[in-house]
């Protein structure tokens, strides 16, 4: 037996992660961080202290059994934490590179109270990468029901639901717009973040739960929700359509050549590939000097995309301060690392225009933060006589996106008055039989939350279908009123039971 | 669901032509007033073309498409019975209302005179007094007439250079109509935007209300890129989920026309890239071909 690790004996600093060098990834769409090799590994799994608490664990909006795996990273069983990975998480390989790990898991490791925190997340990659060149799948045996299971949308959300609905034995088809399925992952999130590959795996890993994946169908114009669960024979319905309807400035000139959405570059870049313009077909408007307004993790993809294409300057304008921003720190980080220059408390006012419906330059005011507001964070306010002028020729604004409207459009389902789906707090509609889950219920947030909405409302449709759930079985702790034995009421029987979770 | 497949191509002239396009899901959805986003191939763009017709029987719904670009001239090229499309995506947009107007005209011209047929059988089903203005550029360009014919109670056609019909823009023929009819409800016009503009400008004095289908660059279709926004008014809308049918005397057309011209530089050297392909392809063919060619 191992002696028991402490804070002091454990390697003190957090294990770096190779990197391509700033100014030579500024110029390419390679991934930029290159992941952790087997040393790199188990050396810092050695600095999880596998604490009694486990506050990762509850950090972690699906709940990763984390010192579980790293554990098993530790004693080198590498196909032993994956397994435990993939008990929660669908995707490793994907949160891994875009969770926010500094807000969740790693924010309340134990190790961070003292020293740096464990790098969960690196670690995830690790045993997620690892699965994808060993081909490794979890793919249980599935016994098929008769019940057939329709998810609109292909992102991270559709994606988890699909998964838990097939292991459960269901017939599912995920239906998708685009002609590619992956969501943002796919349009939104660049290569050099999160690699085509991986998103590729994760896909193939849902076709071998048996997974059908219908692309080019929008649903609610080609068939509608009430036509799935009507004529189409769906027994259910998961409806985890992003919200991507991207808000414009809202300012003089904001409608010039030259000023576009950080949604619409990023598809033209990353799904339609105009990097390699002309070879494939879409363009993409290359500017010299690039303004990109915002300063979430949309706004820092946007601004590397755009020195990537061989921007010269590229300048990220935010009302708040760099405190407030809301990317992942590691983002803003190699924002920083790669030259764009960041203006904070700084707001656009209008797009100026060159003559001859282009855009000429950028005027701004500057900001103070003065009281906080409904979200906790301090309400900038602009200084007066601060106006100033500076040149671009192509502003990108990233200031968040709203509800798409074609769900509203062409379904009954009941929305909020921001537009986002009206959900209970089992993820069901107001229609029987749909749920849903992701950034069209709670508006933009991040990959992980979306994925754990998906197996959210997964378990509830297995309810309501009237499935036994593996995830929810023998509890002990339960009062025996209504769990007589430790087993959910409704888990006793196969009988449909048409009602939410109580 | 549907592999795209082609099953009938028809050339209206040089420049026009029509595919038919298997794909019985979306001939059951769509509605006059809808369009689909197309991909040719996968290295492709993604352009939005209207429906210009579906048959619900057969399972297809129609395209006419101008050779225009770098994409509808290769897919002039490449496009023929049996081969298929890479991507076909919709019905998209809000199908155009339809009015209880009682005496309407259905103005197409250009690339709008298929996607404005739908549109006319419809009121003509609806027992509207449907008047029919069609413009082309001259005699030899002229498409359609008899399928016109059998939906429209009038049908005007107009040449810019008089060698068939009257000679004249479509606003020439909308004057002639007003003229002989002062109880028209709606004028609905489908074409490029410096003719939509010329046919609200028509209208405007006599307070006609006229519904045009903007066409804006697009990529997604679905409301996420922000690519094919329009001004309304004084709002912003999006053409692709909000439209692309408009209150033509809101519409502003001159920022219609100025985005459109957002990738001009862009598009010839797409072009350009693919002539010179083509030419590439066609001297490789040539030597293959000769005499001797392709021996050595
Ligand atoms: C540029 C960018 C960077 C981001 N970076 C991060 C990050 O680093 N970390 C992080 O955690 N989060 C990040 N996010 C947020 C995260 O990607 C989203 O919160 C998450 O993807 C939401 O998942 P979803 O499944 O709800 O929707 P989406 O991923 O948006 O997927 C919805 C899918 O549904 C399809 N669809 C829409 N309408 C229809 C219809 N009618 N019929 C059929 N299909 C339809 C869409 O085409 C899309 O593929 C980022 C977002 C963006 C835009
Ligand atoms: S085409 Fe992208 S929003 Fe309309």
């Amino acid at each position: 037996m191992a002696k028991k690790k402490t804070i002091r004996t454990i390697p003190q600093e957090r294990t770096p992660m190779l990197e391509q060098a700033a100014a030579a990834r500024a110029k390419n769409f390679q991934e930029v961080a290159c992941g952790y090799r087997l040393e790199d590994a188990l050396r810092e799994a050695e600095r999880c202290l596998l604490c009694p608490d486990r506050p990762c664990v509850a950090g972690c909006p699906v709940g990763i059994d984390i010192p579980g795996f790293i554990e098993k990273i530790g004693r080198k069983d590498l196909r032993a934490a994956y397994d435990t990975l993939t008990d929660t998480n669908l995707l490793p390989a994907v949160c891994g590179r875009v969770c926010p790990q500094e807000n969740q898991c790693e924010g309340v490791c134990t190790v961070g109270e003292s020293l740096e925190s464990v790098a969960i997340g690196r670690l995830e990659r690790f045993v997620g990468d690892t699965a994808i060149k060993e081909g490794w799948a979890n793919i249980p045996y599935i016994e098929p029901n008769r019940y057939r299971v329709g998810i609109v949308g292909s992102g991270p959300a559709g994606m988890a639901c699909a998964a838990d609905m097939a292991k459960a034995g269901c017939d599912v088809t995920v239906y998708e717009a685009f002609h590619v399925p992956g969501g943002v992952l796919r349009y939104g999130i660049p290569d050099f973040r999160l690699p085509n590959e991986v998103i590729d795996a994760e896909i193939e890993n849902l076709k071998k739960l048996g997974v059908k994946f219908e692309c080019n169908t929008l649903v609610g114009r080609l068939f509608t929700i009430e036509q799935m669960i009507g004529e189409m024979g769906c027994d259910a319905v998961f409806v985890g359509v992003g919200a991507g309807y991207p808000t414009g400035l809202g300012i003089p000139g904001d409608s010039l050549n030259g000023v576009l959405s950080a949604n619409e570059l990023l598809t033209r870049c990353n799904l339609m590939r105009a990097k390699e313009f002309p070879n494939f077909d879409t363009p993409v408007p290359l500017g010299r000097r690039v303004a990109v307004v915002g300063a979430g993790n949309t706004a820092m993809d946007a601004m590397r995309v755009c020195l990537r294409l061989g921007a010269e300057k590229v300048y990220c304008i935010y009302r708040r301060s760099r405190k407030e921003a809301p990317a992942r720190l590691e983002e803003v980080h190699h924002a920083e690392e790669e030259g764009i220059e960041f203006n904070w408390l700084t707001n656009p006012v209008a797009v100026l225009d060159d003559g001859s419906g282009g855009v000429r330059g950028l005027r701004c005011v500057r900001m103070v933060l003065g009281e906080p507001d409904d979200s906790g964070r301090r309400r900038p306010v602009p200084i007066g006589g601060s106006e100033f002028d500076f040149e671009c020729d192509v502003v990108v604004y990233a200031i968040g996106t709203n509800a798409n409207p074609i769900m509203g459009q062409t379904s009954r389902l009941r929305l909020n008055k921001w537009g986002y789906i009206d959900t209970d707090d089992d993820l069901a509609t107001s229609v029987a039989g749909v749920f849903a889950g992701g950034d069209i219920v709670t508006g933009a947030a991040t990959v992980i939350e979306a994925m754990g909405a998906g197996r959210k409302a997964a378990r509830s449709m297995k309810v309501y279908l009237g499935l036994r759930d593996p995830c929810l079985p023998y509890r002990v702790d339960a009062d025996a009123g209504d769990r007589p034995f430790g087993i959910d009421r409704r888990e006793r029987n196969f009988v449909r039971v048409r009602m939410a979770e109580t | 669901m549907s592999n795209f497949e082609i099953v009938t191509r028809e050339d209206f002239s040089e420049v026009t032509y029509l595919l038919e396009v298997r794909h019985p899901l979306m001939a059951r959805a769509a509605r006059p007033g809808q369009f689909v986003i197309v991909m040719l191939h996968e290295a492709g763009e993604r352009i939005p073309l209207t429906i210009a017709d579906f048959d619900r029987e057969a399972g297809t719904i129609t395209l006419v498409v101008q050779a225009v670009g770098k994409t509808t001239r290769e897919m002039q090229q490449a496009c023929r019975r049996g081969t298929h499309l890479h991507a076909l995506v919709g019905p998209m947009g809000v199908p155009s209302t339809t009015t209880h107007a009682k005496k309407v005209v259905c103005v197409g011209g250009g690339l709008g005179v298929a996607p404005i047929y739908p549109q006319a059988r419809a009121l003509k089903e609806s027992d509207a007094y449907v008047i029919g203005v069609i413009g082309f550029r001259n005699k030899d360009l002229v498409f359609w007439e008899e399928k016109f014919k059998a939906i429209c109670d009038e049908l005007i056609i107009c040449t810019d250079d008089g060698s068939a019909g009257i000679k004249g823009l479509v606003t020439e023929g909308i004057k002639q109509a007003v003229a002989r009819h002062s109880d028209i409800d709606e004028v609905i016009a489908i074409g490029p935007p410096i003719m939509m503009k010329g046919c609200a400008d028509t209208t405007r004095p006599f307070g006609i209300r006229t519904m045009v289908s903007l066409n804006p660059l697009m990529v997604d279709g679905t409301g996420m890129c922000g690519g094919c926004r329009v001004k309304i008014g004084e709002e912003v809308k999006f053409a692709c989920v909000d439209g692309p049918d408009f209150d033509g005397h809101k519409v502003d057309f001159d920022d219609l026309m100025r985005r459109l011209k957002r990738f001009t530089k862009e598009e010839r050297m797409a072009l350009e890239h693919w002539e010179k392909g083509c030419r590439l392809q066609q001297q490789i063919d040539a030597t293959a071909a000769s005499p001797g060619g392709g021996s050595e």
